[in-house]
């Protein structure tokens, strides 16, 4: 069983929230006692030197070099020791480790929607294995949402036609909150949804009866298709010849030189982009000649297409910095 | 000991809160200065949002650029820099106190002005025709790339407000006039004048920067 | 109505309805000021109330979500742009400003008078905009959702547009009155602090304001003309439109503190009876404090997908504006020590401000480090530091700035017993409802929210009856406060027996504002130098005997 988080925060159910409860307490403790010096203080002298008697003159001593450096000093070296902590812990919630098993999520006014790599998909109620990093692919169909589960301690906004990724791994199977953080609307408070983790085992039980929902196959599976119904594999190959574009084989989460000498990395944006205005990203060597598919392709078709492009490139998976 | 009759020669242009004539000026530029920060700043977020939009869509504000006219523009450049020099030469014409004079080159700057404001009508009437025209109502087709409208939304939006300044700054300039013509001004005392002179330098400025940044590109 | 003995003030001279309303009188343009802040102050809190009300329980109990959303927009959009932001440099600036600096008047009276009327024009703007299909979108204004709103959000933003130049137009007018309308001889470094502090806001006021109106004019134009700026449907940013935003939304939080603190200075020292200790690091800390202000608005997005060398640069920057309130807090208590304090009600209200305003600045350290901002962003945790800060810091100020000030406005002594228990009953009634938020936001409750899961409630519960009391206690306030008016005690010159130039002219002053040239005979603090006779402690207050 897991205890992290002090008597304010809910108990901590991933495995970053008993490093960011850490944090939080050390700063609950350390303000705990700056309050104290200084209301102490003030409490002190409002008692000590109540004026009392006659009017008389008082000490003109009114600064001291030693004295301003040293309330500079201390907070700055506290502050300094709290950035470089902050730093630490935010640097592993931004780094997703390579392995996670990757959710699309959707939000929308005012539900959210799940896809899941084998081709099921959920609304409001994400299940989850305990044990193993997730990582969420998120965007949003109208306004921007916000994801958050606040026993994981993660918080990520949603925002329409772009991918924001958050991750977590979840400790102990359970039913969490999860609740919409920016402002969306009338249904914004009754945008509540489940985190749902399970055993491992239940997991895969879950995945194997699961399948049959959406179209029946999985985004990777159903993006191989529109591969060849809307027309890619006119100008890209599978099998790296150089067509009019560049091959889809390999070129996943490798560094592309532009037209014009700059390197982009070939992530999910990059995709989704070069789908919606492919004259954005050139890619160096070829003409910008491909035409845009904005109105044509719906949502669930890029995400489609760009889990497609993925999976031809395997074993050069994408490591995210966010 | 009141301070109501220790100015027996009160000069009529000095306000009752100020000591004398050269603080009354003094604070006037502050003030004057002050404000053209903050036009400066009120532009200046206009000129964040080109960059980034710039950078987000470079091939294509390449190409939508080539759709504004460089010669009216470059007639407008001019037109404006000359008006700044009328503009300064009419303050100096007062610091002679001459009153005819200045009146002339005050008209002289807001013909120059009024010149400037009929060249864009035509640029922005031949923009409307083309259909060239900012967010949803966007229905030209000859620039490549996506979202040109992008690019002419910029346009309208900084030029629009650059040319909204143009017309308070006539309004000034034609108050400035009327208060000369009513013998306000003196060599003593020009103050509103230098101040519609730093606003009008201002706009003047702004536009040089607009017009490389819209007309030059590449 | 007014109990005077044909004795020519501000108030009496000169007369009739038009003078007022043509006036160039710095005095009457901050009196009436004060009362459109009293009005303002009064509609925000009336919305609050209601607010608080529906939150008592989850589900539905005085209205349905869009009016829920309607009223908690419209309580930010009215407390922050028609009350705050003006409050106290508008209120009391311009009326003690000049008084301060040995002037008549500001640098520019007309400036100022057009300053008031395009705050009421812009108020009217806001107000109508409430009549109509009042907007719903929170005050921040967030694309896409105000894009795509069909409720009022033109006229909203029109009115906070407009209601930028006002505050444009006295940030302009008071640096160019301390540059140029001191008494000759008068150094920067001999200045009232309160001049430093609102120096350091119309900087603020002046730099940042302008980026607020561009950002609303393009809201406005993405709305009228679907312009596509922030529209991702067209190419544009709904991010950018935050960037724009907070660019000009965090630096006004500074707009409404540093004041604050200004007055804090002054009255720590009189009421101390002491010389305000580093008074230069004080002075320097405010321009400080202005300057890294510009330079921190990304910590409002650390989640909104901005990179993360963004988020950290933001969040170290955030720390160092931190450290200059923490010296200004240890230098006023520097100058408590060993001093002559009287906790009379200006004073109290100090003592209020360095409780609840340390409390709010150091919960703005849990936000800034990212880590723990991911969990607490969008709670109830934020919604209570901001509350700590802008009421437990500003607004406790100014309550210290009118009470210490006010027989310089009025010529009346306000009963010192109710004032006291006004503000006690204010101070606790702050804690009761917003200490609660800090408590329910670590557990996880978002903001902005019209129902919520039961485990929630007993807090809620708890903070809407804080809210009752500290609505009680503003009542009580506003009672002893209008009472004093036709009934309070005449009040001497210089009640508080202070230092600096303000308290040399008549009470109420006249239009000129001296009746004497003034003369710098001493510093502003030189306590430990001139004794300074107390009027009060000549006069008997009420039932409290001294």
């Amino acid at each position: 069983m897991d205890t992290t988080g002090n008597i304010f925060l809910p108990s901590g159910q991933s495995t970053i929230a008993g490093e960011v409860d850490a944090l939080f307490s050390f700063l609950f403790w350390a303000s705990m006692i700056l309050f104290a010096i200084v209301m102490g203080g003030v409490g002190y002298f409002i008692w000590r030197y109540r004026h009392r008697g006659r009017e008389t003159v008082t000490s003109g001593r009114a600064h001291s070099t030693a004295l301003e450096f040293t309330w500079t000093a201390i907070p700055i070296i506290m502050v300094l020791i709290v950035f470089f902590w902050g730093f630490n812990v935010y640097m592993k919630m931004q780094v997703v480790p390579k392995d996670a098993l990757e959710i699309k999520v959707t939000g929308q006014k005012w539900f959210w929607s799940f896809d899941y790599p084998h081709g099921a998909a959920t609304v409001n109620e994400l299940v989850i294995p305990a044990g193993k990093s997730v990582k969420l692919l998120m965007s949003s169909k109208d306004v921007i949402h916000s994801f958050f589960v606040p026993s994981f301690r993660i918080k990520m906004d949603v925002v329409p036609n772009r991918y924001s990724v958050t991750w977590f791994e979840a400790m102990n199977p359970g039913n969490y909150d999860l609740l919409c953080t920016e402002f969306c609307g009338k249904g914004h408070s009754e945008m509540i949804g489940l985190v749902k983790v399970v055993s491992e085992r239940e997991y895969n039980e879950w995945v194997e009866t699961s399948a049959s929902l959406g179209e029946g196959l999985s985004l990777a599976e159903y993006g191989a298709q529109l591969y060849k119904s809307k027309a890619c594999i006119t100008c890209h190959s599978l099998d790296g010849t150089a067509l009019v574009g560049p091959s889809f084989k390999d070129d996943f989460g490798t560094m592309r030189v532009l037209t014009g000498g700059q390197s982009v990395r070939i992530d999910e944006n990059y995709i989704r982009e070069s789908i919606l205005n492919p004259q954005a990203k050139v890619a160096a060597g070829y003409d910008p000649v491909m035409p845009t598919y904005q109105g044509i392709l719906k949502d669930r078709q890029i995400d489609a297409l760009v889990e497609y492009i993925k999976s031809l490139a395997k074993n050069g998976a994408a490591d995210e910095a966010e | 000991m009141s301070h109501a009759d220790s100015h027996a020669a009160h000069p009529k242009h000095l306000a009752h809160h100020f000591s004398d004539s050269v603080q009354q000026a003094e604070s006037a530029k502050l003030g004057m200065w002050i404000f053209l920060l903050t036009e400066i700043l009120l532009f200046g977020g206009l000129f964040c949002a080109y960059a980034v939009f710039r950078a987000w869509n470079h091939e294509m504000f390449y190409s939508a650029h080539k759709f504004l006219d460089v010669t009216l523009g470059s007639i407008n450049t001019v037109v404006l820099i000359t008006s700044s020099v009328t503009m300064a030469l009419s303050i100096h014409a007062m610091q002679l106190g001459k009153k005819k004079q200045t009146l002339i080159l005050l008209a002289v700057t807001l013909l120059l002005a009024a010149i400037f404001l009929v060249v864009k009508y035509f640029e922005y009437s031949h923009k409307f025709h083309l259909g060239q025209l900012p967010g949803k109502y966007y229905t030209f087709t000859g620039v490549p790339g996506d979202n040109p409208h992008i690019f002419f939304s910029v346009y309208f939006a900084m030029t629009g407000l650059h040319g909204l300044h143009v017309l308070g700054g006539m309004g000034a300039i034609i108050w400035m006039m009327v208060r000369t013509a009513k013998n306000s001004f003196s060599p003593e005392y020009y103050t509103p004048l230098e101040l519609t002179g730093l606003y009008w330098h201002l706009v003047d400025l702004i536009w040089i920067f607009l017009f490389p940044l819209l007309y030059l590109i590449g | 109505m007014y109990d005077n003995e044909s004795e020519r003030n501000y108030l009496n001279t000169p007369r009739g309805w038009k003078s007022w309303l043509f006036t160039l009188d710095h005095k009457r343009i901050g009196l009436m000021y004060l009362i459109a802040m009293a009005a303002a102050f009064l509609l925000g809190g009336i919305l609050a109330t209601l607010v608080r009300l529906e939150l008592l329980t989850p589900g539905r109990d005085i209205m349905g979500a869009e009016t829920y959303n309607q009223i908690f927009t419209l309580h930010g959009a009215v407390m922050i742009f028609l009350f705050i932001i003006p409050s106290i440099p508008a209120a009391l600036g311009n009326f003690i400003l000049p008084q301060m600096l040995g002037a008549k008047d500001v640098a520019f009276p007309r400036l100022n008078l057009a300053s008031w009327y395009i705050y009421v024009l812009g108020s009217l703007f806001a107000v109508y905009s409430i009549w109509t299909s009042a907007i719903d979108t929170g005050w921040t204004f967030y694309t896409p959702y105000s894009t795509d709103s069909t409720k009022s959000v033109i006229s909203m933003t029109l009115g906070v547009f407009i209601l930028g130049f006002s505050s444009i137009f006295t940030g302009m007018n008071f640096i160019v009155t301390i540059h140029k309308l001191r008494l000759p001889g008068q150094k920067w470094f001999e200045l009232p602090l309160f001049v430093w502090g609102l120096y350091a806001t119309a900087i603020i006021q002046v730099l940042a304001t302008p980026v607020l109106s561009i950002t609303l004019v393009l809201l406005i134009i993405e709305k009228a003309g679907g312009v596509g700026i922030f529209d991702p449907a067209m190419g544009g940013d709904p991010v950018l439109f935050q960037h724009f935003f907070w660019f000009y939304s965090h630096p006004a939080v500074y707009i409404m503190i540093l004041p604050g603190m200004g007055i804090i200075s002054e009255v720590i020292s009189v009421f101390s009876r002491k010389k305000i200790f580093g008074y230069k690091a004080i002075a320097f800390s405010s321009i400080a404090i202005a300057f890294i202000g510009f330079l921190v608005w990304g910590h409002h997005m650390f989640v909104s997908t901005q990179s993360s060398l963004a988020a950290v640069i933001f969040s170290f920057l955030t720390f160092m504006n931190a450290i200059p309130s923490g010296v200004k807090i240890f230098n006023w208590m520097a100058t408590m020590y060993k001093g002559h304090i009287k906790l009379e009600t200006p004073m109290l209200y100090a003592f209020s401000f360095l409780f609840l305003f340390t409390i709010g600045g150091l919960t703005g350290i849990f936000l800034g480090v990212i880590a723990t901002d991911i969990h607490l962003h969008d709670t109830y945790f934020v919604v209570a530091h901001f509350h700590y800060v802008m009421v437990g810091g500003t607004v406790m100020a100014f309550l210290a700035g009118i009470h210490y000030w006010w027989p310089k406005m009025f010529g009346k002594m306000y009963n010192e017993f109710w004032a006291r228990i006004a503000c006690l009953i204010i101070f606790i009634g702050f804690n009761f409802t917003f200490f609660t938020q800090f408590i329910l936001g670590t557990k996880g409750m978002p903001r902005r929210y019209y129902t919520y899961l039961d485990q929630y409630q007993p807090l809620h519960a708890f903070s809407s009856v804080g809210s009752w009391i500290l609505g009680l206690g503003f009542i009580i306030m506003a009672v002893y406060l209008i009472h004093s008016l036709f009934k309070g005690e005449k009040a001497g010159r210089n009640p508080w027996g202070a230092l600096t130039l303000e308290w040399t002219s008549p009470i109420p002053p006249p239009p000129e504002n001296f009746d004497k040239d003034p003369v710098l005979n001493h510093g502003p603090y030189d306590y430990d130098k001139v004794v300074m006779e107390r009027d009060i402690d000549k006069v008997k207050m009420g039932s409290v005997s001294r």
